[in-house]
């Protein structure tokens, strides 16, 4: 009697494109709001952005079950620290960008043997108020940079962001500066730049795209219409 | 279940003898439900057949084994479920959102679960499942209105859910939602929607296989539920082409 294979997939990919870019005093998430499922398109109107901390905004790609369990999850924590204790009544503050992230990382390993198949930017302003950006694998693997693009239109992106913020090696000494000296509207055009050309050529990229601007005044949104094809 | 076996091979996961008791494939499943939000509250349709799955090592086709099967339930005050796949797994979500209800209920504190928390409570359970490697084989919509907000969500067997003006599972995505994206607007009429759900059902009737000419509208507005009698849609089949499709072509007789 052979072997019952299995025929369904716990995974599935719901595509979408994620980019964050570091300001010297700001921070710019964005993400599109298109969920899509094999040559589907579910949602027009999905948002990827989450807010985790007052200073810490998450966006994620990929398998949006395993987005959204992430995202409560992370949530919680931040709520309720390891040893059940407020984390906020127990440090006296929210918790800071690079504490969120070493906290994603570690709840994505986790799960390194049934991973959420998430590809998350995590972007903010660290304690002095520079903006930061974390880049993630779906296991946890992670690093500060100056941006950074994940999910179906990264490939498409990345090269872009290379060229346009020139981000000084990270093996410099002493170390160079990541943020870009690009002011917030700058960066804010040419997020959205980076987001018509992904809708161009990726199908799972498209419909809207949302921004959100993180800086010491607090926290703003914009929208922009994207190819809807 | 062994740690070990996880990640690379899939199919190692369904693997030992206690893997037994696990859902490997539905065996009696019913085809696309397709909702709307209307001026009123939501409107859902879904037709009453469920298809019985032959298998032996692998497919051997289907039989339409069960003709007058209610895809749609009402849950709690302000909201209404369909159900597409398994039934029997459909069954099973019933009991838990009549526990769910009845906790709720049992609380006694004039506050009742919503369409919106029915809906998460779905998907946690959904995923949850998943997680577990023991799905439960539906897609699922739900839909009410509570203090004169509308709500339209869907959740499918590995947890991915969204809400919409408009949904629809299985076939119903490919078919219907085109239509729907074209033809929906904010504050239909009721006579308007049901024509709207109409059209996707027809078209589903004419292309989905697994569609049967039998199907019921169920209606959530404030005021509360009401699942329509079954009825049928008027259909045309005679188009010259189809008359005899052969003919003209090379090799066919």
């Amino acid at each position: 009697m052979t072997k019952q294979q299995a025929n369904w997939s716990p995974y599935d990919n719901n595509g979408g494109t994620c980019v964050a870019i570091a300001g010297a005093d700001y921070c710019v998430i964005a993400a599109d709001t298109r969920m899509s499922t094999g040559y589907s398109i579910l949602s027009r109107d999905y948002s990827k952005i989450f807010q985790l901390a007052d200073k810490s905004l998450m966006a994620s790609s990929g398998f949006q079950a395993d987005v959204r369990a992430l995202q409560k999850v992370l949530a919680a924590r931040h709520l309720v620290s390891y040893l059940s204790f407020i984390y906020q009544h127990q440090h006296n503050k929210q918790m800071s960008c690079p504490a969120m992230a070493q906290l994603l990382s570690n709840t994505l390993y986790y799960k390194r043997f049934f991973p959420y198949y998430a590809f998350n930017v995590l972007g903010g302003l660290d304690s002095e108020g520079k903006g930061c950006v974390f880049t993630y694998d779906a296991v946890g693997s992670y690093e500060r940079v100056g941006y950074s693009s994940q999910g179906s239109g990264a490939t498409l992106i990345t090269p872009f962001l290379d060229n346009q913020l020139k981000s000084p090696s990270p093996l410099l000494l002493p170390a160079k500066d990541a943020v870009t000296p690009l002011s917030e509207s700058e960066a804010i055009d040419l997020v959205k730049t980076c987001f018509a050309s992904a809708s161009e050529r990726d199908i799972y990229t498209g419909d809207k795209l949302e921004i959100v601007i993180l800086n010491a005044s607090g926290i703003r949104r914009e929208y922009l219409e994207l190819r809807k094809d | 279940m062994n740690v070990a076996d996880s990640a690379p091979a899939m199919n190692n996961l369904i693997g030992s003898d206690a893997d037994s008791q696990r859902t490997l494939y539905p065996y009696v499943t019913g085809t696309s439900v397709v909702g709307i939000k209307y001026k009123d509250g939501i409107l859902l349709a879904a037709d009453m057949g469920d298809y019985l799955a032959c298998h032996d090592s692998g497919s051997y086709g289907s039989t339409l084994r069960y003709k007058t099967v209610e895809r749609m339930k009402s849950v709690g005050k302000h909201s209404i479920i369909g159900a597409s796949g398994e039934i029997s797994d459909f069954q099973e979500i019933m009991r838990y959102l009549d526990e769910l209800i009845l906790y709720d209920n049992m609380w006694d504190d004039g506050n009742s679960f919503g369409p919106k928390e029915v809906h998460n409570y779905l998907t946690r359970v959904m995923y949850n499942r998943r997680n577990k490697f023991n799905p439960l084989w539906n897609s699922l919509v739900l839909g009410g209105v509570k203090n004169g907000q509308k709500y339209l969500g869907t959740v499918n067997m590995i947890g991915v859910h969204y809400e919409d003006n408009h949904v629809a599972t299985g076939f119903g995505n490919h078919l219907s939602r085109p239509i729907l994206r074209d033809e929906w607007h904010e504050n239909l009429t009721f006579e308007e929607g049901v024509k709207l759900l109409e059209k996707c059902m027809r078209v589903l009737l004419y292309r989905d296989r697994s569609a049967v000419n039998k199907l019921q509208i169920a209606k959530i507005t404030e005021e509360g539920v009401t699942i329509s009698q079954p009825y049928s849609l008027k259909t045309f089949w005679n188009f010259a082409a189809f008359q005899n499709p052969t003919v003209g072509a090379e090799g066919s007789w």
